[in-house]
């Protein structure tokens, strides 16, 4: 496949693999955090740590929309679908994420129509085929996906499709890697920039992470090629003695980002005071509501919501997960308690999720994986 | 490897061998309702199956667990299987529901090694379909039916109110008879077996979810339903060393991998450049997130083959048009127990896990 394989082939790995060891100083270990889910996922999926040393950690970050949604949400967005006449359309991954009262998939089982859309601009050609029903779409994301939400709230405006709504759950990157750099925690090496996001924000915003913290961060592709060549660039950066802002993905980040989609952002959404986040507690400044301007449009002002805020089960350690402080596998409940078919948290839930995506895939450590393939 | 690294991979190690043992626990149906995700083929129908139909309706035929029963009718062997077909649009490039609900209970019986005889066909309408259509799916049927060489012997219909079905479904059951001593199974698979893949993966389920019209995507693409029938004939005549067939429908080729690791309590280690994936298959999976491995086949199926054997299964199947990219993708191994490991592409090694939840409902 065109612009796909050239990215997962194995000799090339196997020529980055050596630069990395290479560049590894004797003695030293080296823990970088991949902030994106999608990351998460590749590595996982092509079995990307075979090709990294021992001493080279990739930690998993908070970038993964499902994950840092808050139970409370959840339940939100079931009460609305719960009213009469409604349709609530989400993003696939949301089906299944565990409120206080079951998931939507459970709703869906009570009588609910909760449907699955692949962009919110098939949630509202819904809305145009069913003006007798309100339709709501459930917008979950970073800046990544915030402008297509953007473009649809125009859109419905501009076509006056008045039974359209957007419950708004848009989240914004930086808050969450600052809290991560500001946690007592904290022992990383680097970071592997989230490559989506940064087609929108571009580069220039991680330069604090680089000027005040110190730390390396390169924006990173989501091939598994594109990940070896950022762990290269960050310990070439180590190995040099610099803290810069790099960009690996140049064939689509542009460097001061994406002005249209920032525009579109910014005139349709608002930064909240501050918005909870799963396992990370209340981040100030973090997170988007629709813009005064488009009132007619936001499920929150329209629907009157529980709005109850929903403890996270006490066994469940998604928090320390999404920091990177703990491993997956490290969580008392991970694989036992909680697993995909049945998550008790949201990393187990999206296949962006590092518990989802080290049970699916990395169930097994690499050492006894390679003892396995080779006897 | 420190003293503290060697700690934390034996932490990990032990909590692994938990998950293990949990995952090997019976199931516990958690639910209060049916979701979708029960009807999906992969863990959530298994954990369905093991909690509510087992423990009341098990018998010895049952619990074999395979796609159908076997057993002994004035001393001629006879296979048995059932199938239901709920699939939408109804009509797709490549064929209908008519042809799967031929060619799916035909299949069930061809991986048992029968030889597929009579079928039945129950339907279940919803008042207001139009008789042209219900006309072009039974005329899909007969001839699916006449290709497969069976006969559809008895039948039922039922109507309900508009609204209280999706246009039309079908079930078929069939019997099939079973010449010669020959038996096969999962529980006959042993390690260093051969896993092949009779041809290219996942043409059905991403034809018939593009058909629904939902994502704005084209390709030339078309459902590879077929009877199995002739291709399994010549397959088992050519390779004695054939221990297990079955059919790769809803859950994948993944599923099945998993399905007989677990039966036969082996590891299956699998080469995911091995797998023969279409490149419009590949694509449209590409852009939709999902593994091509899970996607759902109709003419398609896995068998475990004494190594010996390889080359005259191969033989036989690459002499059928539909059995052409037939491949070896994998094979069975001691170690790890009831695992299936997978070499990517990219050259890394990673879990090959059953399915969970449902991508595509509502595929056959």
């Amino acid at each position: 496949m065109r612009f796909v394989d050239e990215y997962r082939d194995a000799e090339t790995a196997q020529v980055a693999s050596a630069q990395i060891t290479a560049l590894c100083e004797p003695g030293r270990s080296y823990r970088f955090m991949e902030v994106c889910g999608g990351h998460t996922h590749t590595i996982y999926k092509h079995g990307l740590e075979d090709y990294l040393p021992e001493s080279v950690q990739l930690v998993h970050g908070p970038g993964c929309p499902v994950c840092v949604i808050p139970m409370g949400r959840v339940d939100d967005a079931i009460a609305i679908a719960e009213q009469p006449g409604v349709i609530l359309t989400c993003f696939g991954d949301m089906m299944r994420v565990p409120g206080g009262n079951g998931s939507f998939f459970d709703a869906t089982a009570r009588g609910a129509d909760i449907r699955m859309v692949y962009s919110p601009l098939d949630a509202l050609k819904i809305a145009k085929a069913n003006p007798d029903k309100r339709v709501v779409f459930m917008a979950i994301g970073f800046e990544t996906t915030a402008p297509s939400t953007a473009i649809t709230l125009r859109r419905a405006a501009a076509d006056r499709v008045d039974n359209f709504s957007v419950f708004c759950n848009h989240v914004t990157i930086l808050p969450a890697i600052k809290a991560i750099l500001d946690s007592p925690d904290m022992r990383l090496d680097g970071f592997l920039g989230p490559g989506h996001v940064s087609t929108v924000i571009g580069c220039r915003p991680y330069e604090f992470i680089a000027a005040d913290y110190h730390r390396p961060i390169v924006v990173a592709g989501f091939e598994p090629l594109d990940l070896l060549a950022s762990v290269v660039m960050l310990l070439t950066q180590l190995r040099e003695g610099r803290c810069a802002v790099e960009n690996q993905y140049t064939r689509v980040v542009p460097w001061d980002g994406n002005p249209l989609a920032l525009d579109a952002i910014a005139e349709t959404m608002v930064l909240r005071p501050h918005f909870e986040w799963r396992g990370l507690g209340f981040i100030s400044h973090s997170a988007l509501s629709v813009h005064p301007d488009y009132a007619a449009f936001d499920a929150e002002r329209i629907f009157e919501l529980p709005g109850i805020r929903v403890a996270d089960p006490k066994s469940c350690q998604c928090g320390e997960v999404l920091k990177g402080v703990i491993n997956p596998w490290e969580c008392k409940v991970f694989g036992t308690a909680c697993t995909p078919e049945t998550p008790i948290g949201t990393c187990m839930v999206s296949s962006e999720g590092a518990c989802a995506a080290y049970y699916n895939f990395g169930r097994f450590t690499r050492r006894r994986v390679r003892q396995e393939i080779a006897g | 490897m420190s003293a503290g690294e060697a700690v934390a991979a034996d932490r990990e190690r032990a909590v692994l061998d938990a998950i293990e043992r949990t995952r090997r626990a019976r199931p516990r149906l958690k639910e209060d309702r049916v979701v979708l995700a029960h009807g999906a083929g992969g863990k959530a129908t298994h954990t369905l199956i093991e909690a509510v139909f087992m423990p009341v309706l098990g018998n010895p035929a049952l619990q074999a667990r395979e796609d159908q029963a076997v057993f002994e009718v004035g001393g001629a062997s006879i296979a048995f299987t059932t199938d239901t077909f709920v699939v939408s649009p109804l009509f797709f490039p490549g064929g209908s529901i008519g042809d799967l609900a031929i060619n799916g209970t035909v299949n069930d019986l061809a991986m048992s090694g029968a030889r597929p005889l009579y079928l039945s066909a129950g339907f279940v309408l919803e008042e207001g379909f139009p008789i042209a259509d219900l006309r072009r799916i039974v005329a899909d049927m007969g001839a699916a039916a006449a290709a497969a060489g069976v006969s559809v012997v008895t039948g039922d219909t039922k109507v309900v109110q508009r609204g209280k079905a999706d246009g039309c479904y079908v079930n078929t059951a069939g019997v099939g008879l079973l010449e010669g001593e020959r038996r096969l199974g999962a529980d006959r698979i042993r390690p260093g077996d051969a896993l092949i893949v009779s041809g290219g993966v996942g043409d059905h389920g991403v034809t018939v979810m593009l058909a629904r019209g939902e994502l704005d995507l084209q390709a030339d693409l078309a459902s590879d339903t077929i009877s199995l029938y002739p291709m399994v004939r010549d397959l088992l005549t050519a390779a004695p060393g054939v221990r297990c067939l079955r059919d790769a429908t809803r859950g994948g080729v993944a599923t099945i991998l998993n399905e007989w690791a677990v039966a036969a309590g082996c590891g299956i280690v699998a080469d995911e450049d091995a797998v023969p994936v279409r490149a419009e298959v590949r694509g449209a999976c590409e852009i939709l997130g999902i593994d091509p491995l899970y996607v759902a086949c109709e003419g398609r199926f896995l068998a475990a083959v004494d190594p010996a054997d390889v080359d005259a299964a191969l033989a036989a199947l690459h002499r059928h048009p539909d059995g052409r990219d037939a491949a070896v993708i994998g094979h069975t191994k001691e170690e790890p127990p009831g695992l299936v490991l997978l070499r990517t592409g990219f050259g890394g090694t990673r879990v090959l896990d059953m399915l969970i939840g449902d991508p595509l409902p509502r595929i056959c």
